[in-house]
């Protein structure tokens, strides 16, 4: 039910800031997505996408650290 | 998918499976709380990746598990008016009421319509004029803004034939009730990423001072769920009890201050009864008083409806982490997806069916 899955912005449009809409790349699937809810989404960005809405835009630098931490844990040891 | 297919290496999961055993000396109990996660790790095996001294109990956070049979009851009664167009996300429809599911009330002739996003149910309203069309707003916080935007939208744009059946739940007043339990053995907590997106954790900080219980903010991969546990494992080793976000690329530590905006706007909490737990204070969302013309229970008059449950399930004491889903005698027995006797049997999300599909060993 919570499910929610990252896709890439390619177009932003709407300038009623509650109904903002942006086309979503799903690994090739386009979708129309809403991103009232992330108003500093910027073409390029990755979002996390539930129900049609973007609920958070993906922090990239973040994203690398799942791997880094095992490197550092194997540091560590 | 870029973002999905890496958390997926199995070289990656195998690493952190080692690195968990390497620091593993203690016995730990850790529940997930959610059920997307619960469905991950029985799907992908990552319970059985871990090192036996680590337990995972499955959580009550799957919110088509725990909508309480009245409320099924009020969607049923709803949707075989015939003057009504019934939307729901589709897990919803084969959720057992007391006497039949939405799936009967469509076979038999009823409009019931699955929808991916509430603003379709805006859409169908503004389309059909002359036809009531009733949204079944379920979830938890991951849904409750886009479920709080079809009602903000509604009232904007003055749609006056749409309203909503509401059964949103809340997740740390679950965790406190599991923790305020005198049998309580739940020791770590992974708590729920995409909730977490929406609220952040500083909720889940205060849980965690407390109940001196650790808890990881995590994510629904299988290199995420490794990384939770380890996060986990490695605090109750080490006596801390911190709230850590394993999940950085998605949850801030203050959520999405947006969502929350809206959500508080259109929602006030409210007590929640749980379908196989029971009543728990102040752990859901009702409208508020602005909002409430769209509350389909106040339009439809049934406010007062109420059905206690009685089942041989044992869903309660699964979704506590008192038992396992094959300690049930009903298990793959008499309860099964096709017909479910309980909460955690009826949704792929919950723990109960995901064993049944993935670890049925008969």
């Amino acid at each position: 039910m919570c499910l929610a899955v990252p896709g890439k912005v390619i177009s932003i449009r709407g300038e009623d800031r509650m109904n903002k809409m942006a086309k979503v790349d799903f690994s090739g699937i386009i979708k129309e997505v809403n991103v009232s809810f992330t108003p500093e989404v910027k073409e390029g960005d990755y979002v996390i996408v539930h129900t049609g809405f973007a609920l958070s835009v993906l922090d990239k630098e973040e994203a690398a650290k799942t791997f880094r931490y095992l490197k550092e844990i194997g540091e560590i040891e | 998918m870029k973002y999905i297919d890496e958390y997926r290496d199995k070289s990656i999961v195998s690493e952190y499976s080692e690195a968990i055993n390497s620091i593993v000396k203690n016995d730990w109990l850790i529940m997930e709380i959610c059920g997307g996660q619960t469905h991950s790790i029985v799907k992908y095996g990552i319970d059985e990746l871990l090192p036996k001294k680590i337990s995972l109990a499955h959580g009550p956070g799957c919110p088509v598990c725990v909508t309480p049979v009245e409320k099924i009851d009020k969607a049923i009664e709803i949707a075989s008016d015939a003057k009504v167009i019934f939307c729901s996300y589709g897990d919803m429809l084969r959720v057992p009421g007391s006497e039949k599911d939405l799936l009967r009330v469509k076979s038999d002739g009823g409009d019931v319509r699955i929808i991916y996003s509430p603003l379709d149910a805006l859409k169908i309203a503004s389309e059909n004029p002359d036809n009531e069309v009733v949204f079944f707003a379920v979830g938890f916080e991951t849904t409750a803004p886009s479920n709080a935007m079809s009602v903000f939208q509604a009232k904007k744009q003055n749609i006056r034939n749409f309203s909503v059946l509401v059964s949103q739940v809340l997740v740390p007043p679950a965790i406190q009730f599991i923790l305020s339990s005198p049998l309580n053995k739940i020791q770590g907590f992974l708590a729920a990423g995409h909730v977490c997106t929406v609220m952040g954790y500083t909720q889940y900080e205060d849980i965690s001072e407390k109940y001196k219980i650790p808890i990881v903010v995590t994510g629904f991969e299988p290199a995420d769920l490794m990384q939770g546990i380890y996060m986990c494992v490695e605090q109750l080793e080490e006596g801390k009890h911190k709230t850590q976000n394993q999940y950085s690329r998605v949850v801030t530590r203050d959520g999405n201050n947006s969502a929350q905006y809206l959500m508080s706007e259109v929602f006030e909490v409210t007590d929640m009864k749980w379908r196989g737990i029971g009543n728990i204070p102040l752990s859901g969302l009702k409208l508020s008083e602005k909002y409430s013309e769209f509350d389909a229970e106040i339009k439809f008059g049934l406010i007062n409806y109420n059905k206690e449950e009685s089942t041989k399930c044992i869903a309660g004491l699964i979704m506590q982490g008192l038992k396992k889903p094959f300690e049930c005698s009903e298990f793959a027995k008499n309860c099964n997806p096709e017909h479910p006797l309980g909460a955690t049997m009826v949704s792929s999300e919950g723990a109960c069916a995901a064993f049944y599909k993935y670890r049925k060993r008969i």
